[in-house]
């Protein structure tokens, strides 16, 4: 082939009317955090963690609104009571039924359970676990004693206590009873007609000094209800319990008001509109726990993020300071960092709490503790990202181009290293938390006032019960354990995302 | 090296005498706790407090607090929880109840911890390495409180393997106190080997997959001999400063797990000294927590310089 003498004619200019450009792209275009978005989506653990985490926040969310009560109010009587829904309670089920057990329940146990039953038509026993026989030899002779391991419904089982009522009052609650048809006031009965037992107003029926039921020959009780002409009492025009003969007094006058005996769960239901429900059972100050709960994780939840966010901010500007200008600054600003963070955080929050909470309150004085000694970590964390950065061309292309300082910190350097500041902030918000909640279980720091209770409130009113009411100190832990995990999972995740590099190296 | 380590001492000390300072002087800002009228010490307590110069400006109350520590060891008196006597006395003998709890649990958790660690990280990827490091990630972030309830639910009321609280006396070391600090023994347990679980794995995955490794391969180790003798060493560097700052943490104790087992110890003395209001004994604490805290952290940082002397601590650049 000639090339030397190729004619003119064959040759045409490429672009001869066009413009030339480059090909658009086609794919989407991918920042930084859609990238990360992705990277996070892919991480199966992770993403578990933030449903459930949403969960948890949800449920905080709602379950004050769900609970039939509000933080502040506090039964006086069912106290480190278990968990009771009414309607799943009569299912047999055998959950949230109330239910404690009890071991070893001799015949006078079981006879005043039945009394309680037989007296307000609310039977506290739920079901019988086991029966022993043990012979035991008295007087010479052999007798058999059956015990029994029970679980009692304590919400019944408080049966009836004594209330001592104005007058008004009782009117009201005889009103009431006519309209509703539960019955809340029982008939009287004297302590002289019940061997002078004055501590438990469940004993209706004739007893010994021991207080043991004594029963007639069919294995009835016997009454001992008081009668009009015996003392004097408010006139009672309600419902009468059925074995009335029409003279029985159901109060007893004293100075100006008249004392009754009364069931509780149904002056309960008189009280409140609605049966007792506790989700998760009550705490030692009669709160319902699940609304505690709810109400706790939200405080811990805002509290700490609250707390991330300020330590961010002035964790970012000290680190940037710091790893910018370096030298003697970054000496001076090391050493104060370094004395704070000797100080240990029991001794920021007592001193903080001394000092401040009557002036400032219990809440900001507690965020202040937090926050003095909180940033140090994001400090280093963005002091090494400046180091790191600050060095490259792009910084001193920018700086060559006239940028200051201030612009070169926080327009080109800071967004470099954003992403394992923000990680880092998401493993702040558990380690807040953490904090939060030992510092109120040690009863350092009092939020209840504040708040309502917090996680670390209810566990410390837990575990002083942990024997008798296991419930109180379980639901409390489940909740923040099941909170910490996922906060760290979710935090990981992120690391991950942001950093592939840094990837497994310490989850 | 070894003036680097004196620096580092000097330092610590400095650090100290200030956080000293500073917790000296917002302890004595406190309104003094008013003393019993009719109390026998209460008239001691107020000569007392004369003589430590309450009345006065606060850099001179600290130099008389500093001077009655470095000539007589004189921490002052407790005016509230152990009216009249000598705080020092008090805190030492919580001490040993805190010790020994701590000494026991870090004696079988760090090697168990490390053990863990090191199958972790040479089957890595594998069901052992999933299950350990699942594990590790749980226990690091549930708080200690939460799996202390567990264990006293558990073991002491449903089980009944062992007494509710620490037994009371002395005898440190007799079989029935032991018995009864298994309970916050275990619960101090799981955390530290979680975390030094996580420690050793992290840095023997990094050393396994270096070209040092290759190289004792090629040279013809086997795999056991690479590992043991180049693996293992070089990710105890990570390791064993760790473990003495694990030990200094000993004397410190664990101010929730106390509680929870209620142990006599110096973090239960804190506690009350703080519900109580008990400055003296609270101030004592204060700087024992801040001395712990600064020994801990620089016993890490220079072991790193003896035990791998290419560490060069304090080195110009």
């Amino acid at each position: 082939m000639e090339y030397e003498k190729i004619p003119a004619e064959k040759f045409r200019f490429v672009q001869e009317n066009e413009k030339l450009h480059d090909k658009e792209l086609q794919t989407k275009a991918r920042g930084f955090f859609a990238d990360a978005m992705i990277r996070f989506g892919k991480n199966k653990s992770s993403v578990i963690a933030t449903w459930i985490l949403l969960a948890l926040a949800l449920f905080s969310i709602i379950s004050p609104i769900i609970s039939p009560y509000s933080i502040w109010d506090k039964d006086q009587i069912y106290l480190n009571y278990a968990p009771y829904i009414p309607g799943i309670a009569d299912s047999g089920l055998g959950i949230f039924d109330g239910a404690r057990t009890l071991n070893s329940q001799n015949e006078t146990s079981m006879n005043f359970w039945r009394g309680i039953s037989e007296e307000t038509g609310r039977n506290p026993v739920i079901r019988t676990l086991g029966e022993h026989e043990t012979t035991v030899r008295d007087h010479g002779r052999d007798v058999v004693r059956t015990t029994y391991d029970i679980e009692v419904n304590f919400y019944y089982a408080k049966g009836i206590l004594y209330r001592t009522l104005t007058y008004e009052e009782f009117d009201k609650i005889q009103a009431w009873q006519n309209e509703t048809g539960i019955q809340v006031i029982y008939p009287y009965v004297e302590q002289k007609d019940i061997n002078g037992i004055s501590d438990n107003p469940n004993i209706w029926y004739k007893v010994n000094s021991k207080g043991a039921a004594q029963l007639d020959a069919n294995g009835n009780f016997i009454p001992m209800y008081s009668t009009r002409t015996e003392i004097q009492g408010r006139e009672y025009n309600s419902i009468r319990i059925p074995s009335d003969p029409g003279n029985y007094i159901y109060s007893y006058a004293k100075s100006g008001a008249v004392q009754c005996r009364v069931c509780y769960y149904n002056y309960y239901i008189y009280l409140n509109g609605h049966e007792p429900m506790f989700i998760m059972g009550t705490n030692a100050m009669g709160q319902d726990i699940f609304c505690g709960i709810g109400v706790g994780a939200r405080f811990s939840i805002l509290f700490a993020i609250f707390v991330s966010a300020i330590n961010l901010t002035i964790g970012a500007v000290y680190g940037a300071l710091q790893g910018y200008y370096g030298g003697w600054v970054d000496m001076l600003l090391d050493r104060i960092s370094d004395i704070l963070s000797g100080v240990p955080f029991v001794v920021v929050t007592t001193l903080f709490q001394l000092h401040l909470a009557k002036r400032v309150g219990i809440v900001p004085s507690f965020l202040f503790a937090f926050v003095l000694t909180g940033w140090i970590g994001m400090a280093a964390l963005t002091r090494r990202q400046f180091y790191r950065f600050k060095g490259q061309e792009f910084i001193l292309a920018a700086r060559t181009l006239g940028a200051s300082d201030w612009r070169l910190m926080f327009k080109h350097i800071f967004p470099n290293g954003i992403g394992s500041i923000i990680t880092s902030c998401a493993l702040v918000i558990p380690g807040v938390i953490g904090s939060e909640t030992s510092m109120t279980y040690l009863g350092i720091v009092d939020l209840s006032s504040f708040a309502g209770t917090t996680i670390g409130t209810l566990l410390s009113q837990g575990n002083a019960v942990v024997t008798t009411a296991p419930h109180a100190v379980l639901y409390p832990s489940i909740f923040l354990g099941l909170l910490m995990i996922c906060f760290n999972l979710f935090g990981n995740g992120l690391r991950d995302a942001f950093n592939p590099t840094t990837r497994g190296v310490d989850d | 090296m070894f003036k680097y380590a004196l620096q580092r001492i000097f330092y610590m000390f400095f650090v100290f005498m200030i956080i000293t300072f500073m917790s000296f002087v917002l302890i004595r800002m406190l309104p003094l706790p008013a003393l019993a009228p009719n109390d026998p010490h209460t008239e001691i307590l107020e000569i007392r407090r004369e003589a430590l110069g309450y009345n006065k400006p606060y850099l001179e109350q600290f130099w008389i607090f500093i001077r009655g520590i470095v000539t007589k060891w004189d921490w002052g008196t407790s005016e509230k929880l152990y009216i009249g006597r000598d705080v020092w006395q008090v805190f030492v003998e919580k001490l040993p109840a805190s010790m020994i709890v701590n000494f026991y649990s870090i004696l079988w958790t760090i090697p168990v911890g490390i053990a863990f660690g090191i199958a972790a990280a040479l089957k890595k990827n594998t069901w052992v390495d999933y299950t350990i490091s699942t594990l590790t990630m749980v226990v690091i972030s549930v708080p200690s409180f939460v799996y202390a309830f567990l264990i006293q639910y558990l073991l002491c009321f449903k089980w009944r393997l062992f007494p509710f609280v620490m037994k009371a006396g002395t005898d440190y070391f007799s079989w029935d106190m032991f018995v009864s600090i298994v309970p916050p023994i275990l619960a101090l347990s799981f955390g530290v080997i979680a975390g030094f679980c996580r420690t050793t794995r992290a840095e023997l995955t990094e050393v396994l997959t270096s070209e040092f490794m290759l190289l004792a391969r090629t040279k013809g180790l086997t795999k056991t001999q690479a590992t043991v003798r180049h693996a293992l060493r070089n990710c105890f560097v990570v390791v064993v400063p760790a473990i003495f700052g694990e030990f200094i943490g000993i004397i410190g104790g664990s101010l929730i797990i106390e509680r929870i087992f209620s142990i006599p110890g110096v973090g239960n003395l804190t506690i009350n000294a703080i519900n109580g209001l008990d400055y003296n004994i609270f101030m004592l604490s204060t700087c024992f927590y801040t001395a712990i805290g600064l020994a801990a952290g620089l016993v890490v940082d220079i072991s790193y310089g003896f035990i791998d002397p290419r560490i060069r601590m304090g080195s110009k650049k």
